[in-house]
């Protein structure tokens, strides 16, 4: 059913109205506030314990925080994430399209597709691309069945262990983003097909104007979650002997042995890099969320309000 | 010339083993307002659908604007539409749905302009003029930037009337545009739509609003179990009907 979505002003829920001043008591919640003070105060004592622990080694922290090394697989880390999670998306829309197909092997292909990559170990699949090479050898485009091919060159050459760690990250990826967007489209309400086709719109229409657009509300959180979890992800990459942000960490702690620091730092650049990102998804869930809940205006709104 | 603007011939529709519409045969002539009424399930809103193709015809002859709908027929045979065909074909009518089915996540200009532009490619300041003028013809001219979830029910389906119109169908058809409307928000479209009927618009309406069906409608067309039990000018089906399921249906109505 359709409601009204006019809400009365907040601020007139006051507990009394002005002419009749009955007073009121508000409850007390004194529990709650001896759980609170205890609680901080174990948080206290903790970074405390963390600040003067000299065995933490705050000054070696400091002194790698900005090495080049560390700063150049930070952003190794950053292009692994971007890279991948774009191709995992793309290629995880067409596979979402796919399973949905009213054909019926073309669905089973995406499914087999989505069974296979999230069926095995992202590390046994990052491994398996770097010895590609192992089965075949050559690389080269032709037809099938032993008909003429254009060789483009050696595996060992034109897979690295760079392209190994992008083709393992965003096979895997698009697998899981497959089934966060086909759940995104089936979110829709079905009235919005017949909507669309009324007006005379194609089914590539149908999908980039109306659905896909109202899907992306629903596949934002998730996906926010998989970005993260790819950018923490790629440290398996460290296994390729790729210099990404933990690989560098390890070389530098092989040498001086101040493990701990050394991991200290990556997870400092780790914290900052999930912290950026859950900002702009913060930003894009406001964008799609348009016209769903005016929630994002009506809170800046009333936040003036108290303010009064 | 006089032909019909929608002519169905026995036409037939089945979900799975049952069927839902068995043999329609209707006249729609151009110009004139065609109320479907009748017990739910009767197959008014399949029939409706089928009309724009959102429902595939099994059998009988469907005519849109002397084009079959669906089918393209060839040598005495007929050849099922291509997906491009189908949607080209339903520019011949507007539709308008019980839950309106705006885009909430275009404003509602945005909603109006959409189809105009993106699926007949004109420009978007032309469009975007004249969707301007239908929000004033729907009264609704000052909430061009709103978001459809910000309007009232009533308000939301006069956007959806406005939203069909802009492609400028020969034909309008209607499933029960007022059924998921609170009752003081039911005047409002139903004057919008018979504003449209006075303009000559033809108009093929599901709908249960028997007053507007009586004062509105040239034709009045009683579906009770996928068949057309009774059909013709107001008067005659809702004031004296002849066929005892008709004559039960508007007891319970009235």
């Amino acid at each position: 059913m359709q409601q009204q979505h006019i809400i009365p002003d907040a601020g007139q829920i006051t507990p009394a109205a002005p002419g009749d001043s009955i007073p009121v008591v508000p409850l007390k919640h004194p529990l709650r506030l001896a759980i609170a003070v205890v609680l901080i105060l174990v948080a206290l004592s903790a970074a405390w314990d963390v600040a003067v622990n000299k065995r933490y080694h705050w000054d070696v922290v400091a002194s790698y925080l900005f090495a080049p090394q560390i700063t150049t697989g930070a952003g190794l880390t950053i292009l692994l994430t971007v890279v991948s999670m774009s191709v995992g998306i793309a290629l995880g829309t067409v596979l979402a399209i796919m399973r949905l197909s009213a054909n019926p092997i073309v669905s089973t292909i995406s499914r087999g597709y989505i069974w296979f990559f999230r069926g095995t170990p992202l590390l046994v699949q990052l491994i398996f691309w770097y010895n590609i090479a192992a089965l075949y050898p050559v690389i080269a485009f032709g037809l099938p069945f032993g008909g003429p091919s254009l060789v483009l060159g050696s595996a060992n050459v034109l897979i690295t262990p760079l392209g190994a760690a992008l083709l393992g990250l965003s096979l895997n990826e698009a697998a899981y983003m497959a089934e966060i967007i086909r759940g995104g489209i089936g979110s829709v309400d079905k009235g919005q097909y017949d909507a669309a086709r009324a007006l005379g719109m194609n089914g590539s229409q149908l999908m980039r104007r109306v659905i896909l657009p109202q899907a992306m509300r629903v596949v934002l959180p998730p996906t926010g979650n998989q970005v993260i979890s790819m950018l923490k992800g790629t440290a398996l990459v460290s296994v390729l002997a790729i210099s990404d942000l933990l690989y560098s960490a390890q070389i530098i702690y092989a040498n001086n042995y101040q493990t701990i620091p050394l991991l200290i730092v990556a997870s400092l650049w780790y914290l900052l890099m999930t912290t950026i990102l859950s900002f702009f998804q913060t930003k894009l869930e406001r964008r799609y969320g348009r016209g769903f809940d005016a929630a994002p205006r009506r809170t800046r709104r009333s936040k003036t309000r108290t303010i009064r | 010339m006089n032909t019909a603007m929608v002519e169905a011939r026995g036409v037939r529709k089945s979900f799975g083993s049952t069927e839902i519409l068995k043999g329609i045969d209707l006249r729609v002539e151009r110009g004139s307002v065609t109320c479907l009424i009748g017990p739910s399930g009767s197959g008014k809103t399949t029939f409706l659908r089928c009309i724009n193709h959102l429902e595939k015809v099994d059998a009988g002859r469907l005519y849109v604007d002397e084009q079959l709908v669906g089918y393209a027929e060839r040598n005495g045979r007929l050849y099922e539409m291509k997906e491009r065909q189908t949607a080209r074909s339903r520019l011949t009518a507007g539709m308008v749905f019980q839950r309106f089915n705006l885009f909430p996540h275009m404003t509602v200009l945005e909603n109006i302009v959409e189809a105009p532009v993106h699926v007949l490619g004109r420009p978007r300041s032309e469009v975007t003029a004249e969707a301007q003028t239908l929000l004033d013809r729907v009264g609704l001219g000052n909430r061009g930037h709103s978001y459809p979830q910000e309007l009232s029910g009533g308000q939301q389906q006069r956007i959806a009337i406005a939203r069909a119109l802009a492609m400028k169908p020969k034909l309008m058809l209607f499933d029960e545009p007022t059924s998921a409307l609170d009752p003081e928000l039911v005047g409002e479209v139903l004057d919008v739509m018979k504003s449209l009927a006075e303009a000559g618009m033809t108009m093929v309406v599901v709908t249960h609003e028997l007053g507007f069906a009586r004062q509105v409608s040239d034709q009045v067309v009683f579906m009770d179990q996928g068949v057309v039990v009774e059909s013709g000018p107001p008067a005659e089906v809702l004031g004296s009907p002849h066929h005892e399921r008709t004559q039960a249906f508007l007891s319970k109505v009235l």
